[in-house]
């Protein structure tokens, strides 16, 4: 009731606000920038961190020998510190096997199935995000850059598209929120740049850790708009578009939100 | 998925300091007021207590209830005495015991 109060409120301060650019690259700024100092020294802090228990719980799933051929991450991966340095920076990614993109989380859950033999792990479920955080926090403090691959180019367009298209009962887009107003709030909190810098990360009001696609699908529910299912095309083509539009960003997985 | 556990000991500190300590754990900390999907009682399940030894004597310890958060995280301070052990002991509602250990040098 609270958030469709304070929907219908931005929507009258929205409407007749003429579309703002793109954000330029001087003055874009990482989600954790506009959070209270109090967030940011958690964040700062490994062992106030509440994403660092999830890196942990990834760091043993990494090790831990699974399936048919008992085969742990590590067999065939090694060391996480230097195999996956920099692997997430470059997430999404073009996928051969199903000619089409895929995010870390894909990616993971595509070794559990094809070289552990194993069912995948489900979208957002807590081993899932524990080892996607484990693998993005081996990139943290390094500069998102996105795969020069042609292939992706559709994806990310239509990841573009989908960001700029007004939907839900409110008629939002998400450059609404986040290109146009984003030194604004909204009932309290920054609305932000929408950087995808700090994902999964640990959110309070969660009491948990979520991934980028938990946090675009409730920005979507927010406008009352149907929000697209966990692993969709669209999710992964919105995942690519952040990307470009944060590339060369550092990195801050497991971030924290209020 | 076992608790993991995160805390902080400085590695050194002089005798007589006041030093800062943390502790924090992954656990769900299921209220015992919540309902599932059908309408039934979802269990309490919590860690309902830590404490904190340092070469085997108490110096912290604290009740914790259904309205703490899920992933406890605790901060305290106690006096540098010696050179020892710190140990953290969370105890859940089914008496699982978790403990985590670190080292201090008292100068
Ligand atoms: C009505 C305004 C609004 C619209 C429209 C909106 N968002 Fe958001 N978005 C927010 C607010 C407010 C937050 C921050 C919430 C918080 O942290 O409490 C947010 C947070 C985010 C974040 C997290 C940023 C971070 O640093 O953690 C991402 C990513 C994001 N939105 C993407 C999107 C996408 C993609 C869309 C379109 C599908 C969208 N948003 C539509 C208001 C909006
Ligand atoms: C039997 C060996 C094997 C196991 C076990 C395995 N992988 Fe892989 N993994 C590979 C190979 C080979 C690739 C290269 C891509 C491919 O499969 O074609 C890869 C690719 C990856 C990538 C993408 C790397 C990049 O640079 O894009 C990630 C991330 C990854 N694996 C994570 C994991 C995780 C997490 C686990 C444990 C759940 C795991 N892998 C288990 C063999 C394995």
């Amino acid at each position: 009731m609270r958030s469709a109060g304070l929907g219908a409120a931005l929507l009258c301060v929205l409407i007749g606000t003429a579309r703002a650019a793109e954000i330029p690259a001087a003055q874009r700024q990482s989600g954790s920038a506009f959070m209270s100092e109090a967030t940011r020294a958690m964040q700062a802090d490994d062992t106030s961190n509440p994403g660092m228990l999830s890196v942990l719980e990834g760091s043993a799933l990494w090790n831990a020998p699974a399936g048919k051929a008992a085969k742990s991450c590590a067999s065939c991966h090694g060391e996480a510190t230097a195999s996956m340095r920099g692997v997430a920076a470059s997430y999404p990614a073009y996928d051969e096997r199903t000619a089409s993109p895929i995010d870390l989380a894909g990616r993971i859950n595509a070794c559990r199935q094809e070289h552990q033999g194993l069912e995948p792990f489900r979208r957002e479920s807590a081993e899932l995000l524990a080892l996607t955080a484990f693998v993005g926090n081996q990139s943290r403090g390094l500069p998102i850059l996105p795969p020069n691959d042609p292939r992706l180019a559709p994806h990310l367009a239509l990841g573009k598209e989908i960001f700029d298209r007004r939907r839900g009962q409110l008629d939002l887009s998400c450059a609404s929120c986040h290109n146009d107003n984003w030194s604004g709030r909204l009932g309290g909190s920054p609305i932000t740049q929408a950087h995808p810098t700090g994902y999964p990360l640990y959110r309070l009001e969660w009491q948990a850790l979520g991934s980028l696609q938990r946090r675009v699908r409730n920005c979507m529910v927010g406008v009352r708009a149907k929000p697209f299912e966990y692993g969709a095309q669209e999710l992964i083509a919105v995942e690519i578009y952040l990307n470009q539009r944060a590339a060369g960003m550092n990195l801050e997985t497991p971030a924290v939100r209020p | 998925m076992a608790a993991r556990a995160l805390i902080h000991v400085p590695k050194t500190a002089k005798k007589g300091e006041v030093i800062e300590l943390r502790a924090m754990i992954s656990h769900r900390m299921e209220t015992g007021q919540r309902q599932g999907v059908n309408g039934e009682a979802i269990p309490r399940d919590i860690i309902n207590r830590l404490t904190c030894t340092y070469e085997g004597v108490e110096v912290f310890s604290a009740e914790l209830f259904p309205a703490v958060s899920a992933n406890p995280f605790v901060s305290f301070y106690t006096v540098a005495v010696q050179s020892g052990v710190i140990v953290f002991t969370w105890i859940d509602d089914a008496g699982a015991k978790q403990v985590a250990t670190a080292e201090i040098t008292v100068s």
